[in-house]
């Protein structure tokens, strides 16, 4: 009687929780595959590689990467652009360092170990230049929303036209996933706005998947060492657990022929 | 990375006399065996060696924790402009978290220097060994005693003097008197041009 | 306890033990009479041990490269995350591990309301063990403060508010706390200092929880007094030693898979986004292990009320061992309490899911109705079945049949019955 009572309430509980969900509407992310994903979840090079094309010639106008250094883009599990390369992309940029010996600051091509330049010298600038609202940095974001690069993906593709009689608000632009459907942010991907250096074709859907690869990599960069680290140590935990237990049934085995 | 073998091995010292201990503390229980007659188990052995090689494995994480972080690594150049520093000058950077003496030697600095007799010395080292360009001092300003900091222009040998334990340094960075076993070190560097030098 | 009195073989061993006993306590920990019958859900003590002390070393190793300061605790995560050797592993089993702490620990207090380990003579392990949950509670909350996240900032805000329900001197308190006029640094600072204190406060407490188990020893799944050592005990080492490990390397497991494969699925994505006063985040919920207790907090409309009866719902627990009236322990011979031990699991766990929602229209009902449900399940149902229900008769010992086997007293007796029989 009492399974039957606690089917019951199980049965209870799952009515009560997806009749409750049912109520939240929000439109379901596109759907694709990622190569991060699973237990053997890899990045694909050429995504990220193309994903950072993206984002240095799209989002970096605006976005800051900040959390990042040069250098993360030649180490392992990265993009893993050759160490030149990433000299050249270092030293395209002015960082700000100093003070000198006269006391003043002074800008030098950046190298290796310098972070990421900010588009903006502070949030308030960016605020500003941005009509009021700041374009997130960018370093976690992949982890800073819910099914982050499934959200990114399918944000950069969920400009659509407002539904007939919706009213959108000054200076903000319509988006399927975007909460509330408001967004400050501009379309800014279209067909062929970058030209993929590997010859892919630069698709709106190409970009988005790439970016939002390069973003989940940014925010994840140690991804490749965990998954593959964590599957040594399930291993290794699952065979120790089966000779404990076959050890642990030996000794008891003492016990339960005493009796 | 000799430190981090170092260490390595220290783990495994540290876990054999933990290994000794569990064996004392489950030792009543080889004793129920003799006298059952057992005899001990591959199945026993096999647990405890691979739980020891787990628990080797789970400590190391904890000890390179300690070692240098990617970004401490990543920095270990530094690039300085001496176009600025006139003769008979010096200057001190920072590489590493350590000052780096940079001096622009005089004509009668570098001779002296390099007429120095190696038998007065406690660590003999010709001055040519010292520099890639005479005119140009680079060394460690870290005493060789306990890591003071000498000060320049002072001492008996009017080189370098630490406050600290008083050692007496030459014009070259060499030790002459005091505590110091060794001559102030010369970092890794190389000039990238006539008014540049990469340090590291 | 009967057990003999240990003399170390060796002259150096005896001159050491008379002056500080280490010896024989190890022999004692290590011969210590245990029910043979415990199953695994016994094996949470254990692994509640490892979790308090893979949580500190963990722990210590983070403050070696966090910095403890408003503008810099974010960037020192993420530095943590990306730079430091190993960081990304010590940091995710960290906070995974909190979870999986807590996880063990409700089942160890699940356990513990389920087969009466609460019940005379074992008050004290319950009460210092319902101290010890306060405690890992309060760590914990300070713990998920220090990322500086918006989850962070938010869950500060509004955790230490609830102390300017206090009447009159409500808001110095809640100034006192933060010292400033906002969550700021000073607060960040102080939770830092308090989160590496706590731990071994618990620490301490865990050596009175298990040195009051020692005293009367284990419960056990009958929930019959046993006679220590007997034929029903085993020695500690090796028999439960070996049980408890194999249930540890199972948990694991389970551990390793959150910290490898899902690291962030426990937490809450906003945490990600580094604090701002100026922007709340949609929903605050706190962390998973706390929900039902948010629930509590916010059934009750009134601002004051509310924190009075959540802390209410913590200390009710204290008082457990009195509340329950019943003579039998274990809840295998009492069908009714066994239900109702069910329900309360149910209670709580449809609080904890109204707590990881807005407390509006029918959630903010059901977190009522289950608010209500678990104060009279202590209040009323437990002192109410004890004298009511009728038990089914307990065994003698652990070693005769218990279930399905044919029962050798006929009617229900209550435990000083049985003592009688075993002393007989």
């Amino acid at each position: 009687m009492i399974n039957k009572l606690k089917i019951f309430f199980v049965i209870l509980i799952f009515l009560f929780s997806s009749g409750l969900k049912a109520s939240e509407k929000k439109t379901p992310f596109i759907d694709t595959n990622w190569n991060f994903k699973g237990i053997f979840g890899k990045f694909d090079r050429g995504e990220l590689r193309r994903g950072y094309q993206v984002y240095s010639e799209v989002c970096s106008g605006c976005h800051s990467i900040s959390q990042l250094s040069y250098r993360n883009l030649y180490e392992k599990g990265g993009p893993e652009f050759s160490i030149e390369n990433v000299k050249q992309i270092a030293a395209s940029f002015d960082v700000l360092d100093g003070p000198n010996s006269d006391g003043e600051m002074f800008t030098r091509p950046g190298r290796l170990p310098d972070k990421f330049v900010d588009p903006y010298p502070n949030i308030e600038s960016a605020i500003a230049a941005n009509g009021g609202a700041y374009p997130p940095d960018m370093s976690v974001l992949a982890k800073a929303r819910k099914d982050g690069p499934a959200y990114i993906y399918s944000l950069l593709q969920g400009y659509v036209e407002p539904p007939k009689g919706y009213e959108l608000d000054e200076g903000v632009y319509y988006n399927k996933y975007m909460d509330g459907n408001q967004i400050k942010m501009p379309n800014v991907l279209f067909d062929d706005l970058v030209e993929y250096e590997d010859g892919t074709k630069a698709t709106t859907e190409q970009m988005a998947k790439d970016v939002s690869n390069f973003l989940m990599w940014a925010a994840e960069p140690n991804l490749e060492e965990r998954h593959k680290l964590g599957f040594r140590v399930i291993l290794y935990l699952i065979i120790l657990a089966l000779l404990v237990y076959f050890s642990m049934n030996r000794l008891w085995s003492r016990i339960e022929s005493k009796k | 990375m000799s430190s981090s073998y170092l260490i390595l091995t220290t783990i495994i010292i540290f876990l054999l006399i933990f290994l000794y201990i569990s064996w004392i503390f489950i030792s009543n229980e080889i004793e129920n065996k003799k006298e059952t007659g057992e005899r001990r188990d591959f199945l026993y052995t096999a647990s405890y060696a691979l739980g020891a090689v787990g628990l080797g494995a789970a400590v190391w994480p904890l000890v390179d924790q300690m070692n240098p972080d990617a970004s401490v690594k990543a920095l270990s150049t530094t690039e300085v402009d001496i176009s600025n520093i006139d003769v008979g000058k010096s200057i001190t950077v920072l590489w590493r978290g350590k000052p780096v003496f940079i001096r622009r030697r005089t004509q009668e600095e570098i001779i002296e220097s390099q007429n120095t007799k190696l038998t007065e010395l406690k660590d003999p080292q010709k001055d040519q060994d010292r520099v890639k360009k005479p005119e140009w001092l680079v060394m460690l300003g870290v005493c060789t005693h306990l890591g003071c900091v000498p000060l320049g222009g002072k001492g008996d040998y009017k080189g370098w003097f630490c406050p600290c334990h008083g050692s007496h340094y030459d014009k070259s960075g060499r030790i002459r008197k005091g505590p110091a076993p060794t001559n102030l070190p010369i970092p890794k560097y190389e000039f990238v041009d006539n008014n540049t030098i990469k340090i590291g | 306890m009967s057990e003999e009195k240990y003399i170390p073989k060796s002259k150096i061993g005896q001159w050491f033990d008379s002056r500080l006993p280490l010896l024989s306590l190890m022999h004692h920990l290590r011969d210590y009479p245990t029910p043979k019958n415990l199953n695994y859900w016994w094996t949470f003590g254990a692994i509640l041990t490892f979790c308090l002390i893979a949580q500190i070393i963990t722990g210590l190793v983070l403050a070696m490269h966090y910095v403890a300061h408003a503008d810099l605790a974010f960037e020192s995560v993420e530095h943590i995350m990306r730079n430091v050797n190993y960081g990304w592993l010590i940091r995710y089993f960290h906070a995974n591990g909190s979870s999986m702490f807590f996880l063990a620990v409700y089942i160890h207090i699940f356990r513990a309301l389920f087969y009466g380990s609460y019940k005379s003579p074992r008050e004290m392990i319950w009460i210092l063990g319902m101290l010890i949950y306060i405690l890992m509670m309060a760590t914990a909350f300070m713990g998920y403060v220090l990322p500086w996240g918006q989850m962070s900032f938010w869950a500060a805000t509004v955790i230490t508010n609830l102390f300017s329900a206090i009447p009159f001197i409500g808001e110095s308190i809640v100034t006192w706390l933060w010292g400033g006029y906002s969550v700021d640094s000073p607060m960040l600072t102080r939770f830092y200092s308090l989160h590496y204190l706590l731990p071994f406060l618990i620490f301490a407490l865990v050596i009175l929880h298990i040195w009051a188990l020692h005293i009367p020893g284990n419960n056990n799944p009958v929930g019959i007094d046993i006679k220590q050592p007997s034929k029903d005990t085993v020695p500690f080492s090796p028999y439960i030693a070996v049980k408890d490990l194999y249930a540890l390397i199972i948990f694991l497991i389970i551990t390793a898979g959150f910290v490898f494969f899902a690291p962030n699925i426990l937490s809450h994505p906003d945490n990600y986004i580094k604090a701002n006063p100026l922007v709340t985040p949609t929903h605050i919920v706190p962390e998973w292990y706390l929900l039902p207790f948010y629930a509590i907090l916010r059934a009750v409309p009134s601002k004051l009320g509310g924190v009075i009866v959540m802390f209410a719902s913590l200390f009710i627990l204290m008082f457990l061992p009195w509340l329950d009236t019943s003579k039998v322990r274990s809840a295998v011979f009492k069908p009714l309490s066994k239900l109702f031990f069910w329900v309360l699991v149910i209670d709580v766990v449809i609080l904890g899911y109204i707590g990881a929602n807005p407390p509006e229209g029918l959630y903010l009902l059901i977190g009522r109705v289950a608010t209500i449900y678990y104060f009279l399940h202590f209040i009323l149902v437990l002192p109410v079945l004890g004298y009511k229900e009728k038990t089914i008769p307990l065994p003698i010992s652990i070693s005769d049949p218990v279930l399905g086997g044919q029962p050798n007293i006929s009617t229900t007796r209550s435990r000083e019955d049985i003592k009688e029989k075993q002393h007989d």
